[in-house]
């Protein structure tokens, strides 16, 4: 399931506030909010108090009159501490605002200069980031000597080097984009590609950053007054204030430690503010591919058991390799479930293959991490039916029925880069499982290895197990993957668009290696696809899958000349092949495919349809049994010769729709 | 002669130890023709391609554009212009489709506020899109509907010429009719000259009036379409043909295959970093050293594109002067 929204700018303020949102968030606005505040109010509402000299009261404790005591000059320690922290933040801000100044400068002057003076500049950078901040800063504040301006300069400068590696790193990433090479085809300048493609695309993580380092430099200033070497008197922040009470902290502690708590405060405000918007940002899309969490697969509460079909299978024998009845697929959210597989249902007979094909978002994905119980969390499953190898899979699975999955049932995805761990070798990876599932020893698992690795044709395969991931070209690698789905007896392979990261001649070969496994070993495939040609070269039986459901249930066969349903006939024509006729326009579906997250009343193909009527865009039309093996949902199916009639209708239909379609 | 021409166009990444991704092509973009560049990932066309657009430094040949040197200077019109494959990555997510499409409108003619925003409506209206679609973000459209943004933007430069680097594989099959119905009627109502770079044969076929072959870094084959459909010459396009999956298709049980075809259909691709002496070809070629071991001649010599037909480079190809099919090969 592909799902990259991209941002837009309203969905930048959205989840800034979204982050406001999270408990921490909330806390740390208000605590941020309210440091803010008092920043501004208190040195303009109590400058007064705390300045006021009263030689009567020097050195006391926290008493009524003052909370936590007085100085040595008898002015009120909680006014003062109120009072410093307009300074304090003040002196942070401008300090975290030279860094960032300094860091944004350092960090996209390299793209806007000649490529060697730019690798001087980030080898500047670079050397700078080795020195740690803080002995930076002193050594800044000893050259520009002791005092605020001093100390400003130094933390601001000491905490450009990291933010100017962050930019540039940020704008490295993005100089990469195809969109900033069209801004440079256009033939806009260095400069503004910098500022309007490259910057607002940037912005936000360096904006948190710099909301972060802010509560670091608040500390680093506290640290530099406390030593002496920040603020001198008579002014006052909180480092001072920590400064002058900790020389009688054992008499009145509270002195002291007022302005670590103070200090302490602020700083967590900015750091978990920081913190809660970065969370936000890094959001994954709530629909995600691969991952190995446990999937817990329940029954629905309310079984209604639609059309329970005694699935006809082309094979003759009625032992079921696996079936499923009513399988759904759900995701929370934003605007309620989203659920990108909604009542699925068939069976898969042994040495059987099956296609499906569909578009993104019809759920043919999460269709087969379903069954392979790879679903992610916080996605939940739910099927009337799910049965591998004539075991219940519903129930909690016991030991023996993870052993039967692993060994029976192999999955082979479509990027084998991703589905190999890089750091180990092809050899013992492919062990691992063989050592898990078989209860082999290592060297018997390896041996397992070179003769699977031979079965799937990689040559010289001994060599090839000593060797990673990277070594192996893309098609040798999903044989590898392939390889290491045969390492048991597998019943069935499920194969997720295994040939589309591949080149066609390559795909070919990976094809024909999966047909003769099948052939040999009876082994059942689901070949999951975008390309209905390259499915009913392969298989026996085509499901065509439209939003989450099955919509025609085929025989390869009959794909040509007896497809059905609209959406096959639409997806046979639209394709170009080698016998499509270059002289007229291509047919085309109109409208765009169905969002998982907004399915429509009735069928979901409705609005694209020519034949739709009132009736369908009402009731949702049901997969009804045909004549033999042929299940077809649609309210008005008919046979088109897939090539002739149905372009005609569809090109009509989409003239009328031009404006809206596009 | 409005025409896109490669001589000797090399590319080379790294240094030493780097590799040629580009290597000698040769190659015409007549005026007003769309020339099908073919190849696997690695071969080296989407590299070609962005070494036209000067996105990519040529480490040798040149490329030219009516016989001079594609070097425009800022501001300058560009007679060139490319798309990209993925438009969720070729448009940038904080800027409107309208402002994306008025940066690439030549700054020469740019003239007011005014004038661009109805020349924008004019390049929506032209790629079939609303032209309210201008205030949109990328992130509220289909990857179809960005494909036509993308195309509108490459039309503001008012370009001779057109890159275009597979555009529709990062669609879904139902969306990429549209757009190749697009690319057609704007390329021939617009006389529009384009290299239309896919890796899918039968979308090359349906687009382009001539096909070249990559392999490699290098064009093993060029010529009309028809002729490299029906009769190619160099191995590898017999062998791209045939990999095409298609509905008459025979099965793929390997019930018959005998071993030599065997051994080549296990063949592992080259490795551009190390490309093999001799024919760049010979280690998976059916009609090579693999099969028939007594072509040495393949393994030592490197095969040149002249004097065969469609220029393919191939020591076994038919030469220019036979006509039709000769021999068992």
């Amino acid at each position: 399931m592909r799902t990259s929204k991209t941002v837009t700018a309203s969905g930048m303020a959205a989840r800034w506030l979204a982050a406001l949102k999270t408990p921490v968030g909330a806390v740390s606005a208000a605590m941020l909010f309210m440091v803010l505040a008092m920043a501004v109010v208190a040195p303009i509402l109590w400058t007064g108090q705390a300045e006021e000299i009263n030689t009567k009261a020097i050195l006391q404790g926290p008493s009524p009159e003052h909370l936590i005591g007085t100085d040595s000059l008898g002015r009120d320690l909680f006014y003062r501490l109120l009072v410093a922290t307009g300074l304090s933040v003040k002196l942070a801000l401008a300090a975290t605002g030279i860094g960032v100044a300094a860091g944004l400068v350092l960090g996209t002057v390299p793209s806007l200069l000649s490529r060697r003076i730019g690798r001087l500049v980030t080898a500047f950078v670079n050397i700078a980031v080795a020195f740690p901040g803080l002995l930076l800063a002193m050594f800044f504040a000893v050259i520009f000597g002791v005092g605020q301006t001093g100390a400003v300069l130094a933390i601001g400068l000491a905490t450009a080097p990291s933010f100017a590696r962050l930019t540039q790193t940020l704008v490295a990433a993005q100089s990469e984009r195809d969109y900033i090479a069209a801004a440079k085809l256009a033939g806009v300048g260095r400069v503004r590609r910098l500022l309007r493609h490259i910057l607002p695309n940037i912005a936000e993580p360096l904006v948190v950053t710099a909301t972060i380092g802010a509560g670091g430099s608040l500390l680093a200033f506290a640290g530099l007054s406390f030593l002496g070497l920040g603020v001198q008197p008579p002014a006052y922040d909180w480092g001072r204030l920590l400064n002058e009470g900790l020389n009688d902290i054992y008499l009145h502690p509270m002195a002291a430690l007022a302005p670590g708590l103070a200090v302490v405060v602020a700083g967590l405000a900015f750091n978990l503010f920081g913190e809660a918007v970065a969370k936000t940002l890094g959001t994954p899309t709530p629909i995600s591919g691969k991952g190995a969490a446990t999937q817990h697969i329940h029954r629905p509460k309310t079984v209604a058991p639609s059309t329970d079909v005694e699935l006809s299978t082309s094979s003759s024998d009625g032992d079921p390799v696996l079936t499923v009845n009513d399988l759904f697929v759900s995701f929370p959210g934003p605007a309620g479930p989203i659920t990108p597989v909604r009542g699925v249902s068939f069976s898969l007979a042994r040495g059987e293959a099956v296609g499906v094909v569909g578009e993104s978002g019809s759920g043919k994905t999460q269709t087969a991490l379903a069954l392979a119980q790879l679903v992610e969390y916080p996605g939940s499953v739910s099927a009337s039916r799910l049965e591998f190898l004539g075991q219940d899979q519903l129930s909690s699975p016991s030991r023996a029925q993870r052993q039967t999955l692993g060994t029976s049932f192999a999955m082979v995805f479509q990027d084998p880069m991703k589905s190999f761990n890089p750091t180990m070798r092809i050899g013992a990876q492919l062990a691992e499982v063989a050592q898990r599932h078989l209860g082999m020893n290592r060297r018997q698992a390896l041996a397992r290895a070179a003769d699977r690795l031979r079965a799937v044709r990689v040559p010289a395969a001994e060599r090839r197990l000593r060797q990673y991931p990277h070594e192996f070209s893309g098609g040798m690698r999903q044989r590898a993957m392939i390889g290491m789905g045969i390492m048991g007896s597998p019943a069935l392979i499920v194969a997720d668009e295994p040939t589309t990261a591949l080149d066609v001649t390559v795909q070919q070969q990976v094809l024909r290696l999966l047909s003769a496994i099948k052939e040999q070993d009876n082994v059942a495939i689901l070949l999951i696809s975008h390309d209905l040609t390259l499915v009913g070269q392969v298989c026996e039986r085509v499901l065509v899958m439209y939003a989450g459901r099955i919509v025609e249930d085929l025989p390869a066969t009959e794909l040509a000349e007896r497809a059905m349903h609209p959406y096959t006939q639409a997806l046979l024509a639209a394709v170009p092949d080698m016998e499509t006729d270059r002289d007229r326009p291509l047919a085309v579906v109109p409208g765009r495919p169905a969002d998982p997250s907004r399915i429509p009343a009735g069928c979901a193909f409705a609005s694209r349809c020519p034949k739709a009527d009132e009736h369908c865009t009402r009731e949702d039309p049901e997969l009804l049994q045909r004549d033999d093996g042929h299940r077809v949902a649609c309210w008005h199916p008919s046979r088109g010769t897939g090539s002739e009639r149905v372009p005609i209708e569809l090109k009509l239909h989409a003239a009328a729709l031009q404006g809206e379609a596009s | 002669m409005s025409e896109l021409r490669f001589e000797q166009v090399s590319v080379r990444f790294g240094g030493r130890r780097g590799m040629t991704a580009v290597d000698g092509v040769d190659l015409i973009v007549p005026k007003g023709q769309v020339v099908g560049l073919v190849g696997e990932s690695g071969s080296g066309k989407s590299t070609l391609a962005r070494a036209a657009a000067g996105l990519t430094p040529l480490s040798g040949g040149q490329i030219l554009f009516n016989g001079q040197p594609l070097r425009p200077k800022r501001g300058e019109h560009r007679p060139l212009q490319m798309v990209f494959q993925d438009p969720h990555s070729s448009l940038n997510p904080r800027m409107s489709i309208g402002d994306s499409i008025a940066e690439g409108i030549p700054r020469a003619g740019r003239g007011g506020t005014a004038s661009r925003r109805s020349e924008v409506q004019r390049l929506l209206g032209l790629v079939g899109l609303d032209p309210q679609r201008a205030f949109s973000y990328p992130g509220q459209m289909s990857g179809g509907q960005l494909q036509r943004v993308a195309l509108a933007r490459a039309l503001a430069g008012q370009p001779k010429v057109i890159i275009a680097d597979e555009i529709t594989s990062a669609l879904d099959v139902s969306v990429q009719g549209t757009v190749l119905n697009l690319v057609r009627d704007l390329q021939r109502d617009l006389n529009l000259s384009m290299l239309f770079i896919s890796h899918n044969l039968a979308v090359v076929r349906y687009v382009a009036d001539a096909i070249a072959v990559m392999y490699l870094g290098r064009i093993v084959e060029q010529g009309p379409a028809e002729q490299i459909l029906s009769d190619p010459q160099h191995p590898y396009t017999k062998d791209l043909l045939a990999a095409v999956p298609s509905q008459g298709s025979p099965s793929l049980t390997p019930a018959d295959i005998d071993p030599a075809v065997q051994a080549v259909n296990d063949a592992e691709p080259a490795d551009p970093h190390h490309p093999p002496s001799g024919c760049r070809y010979h280690l998976r070629c059916p009609m090579g050293p693999l099969v028939l071991p007594d072509r040495d001649v393949c393994r030592e010599v490197d095969p040149q594109p002249e004097g065969h037909r469609q220029a393919a480079a191939c020591h076994f190809a038919n030469d220019l002067t036979i006509s039709g099919r000769v021999g068992l090969l």
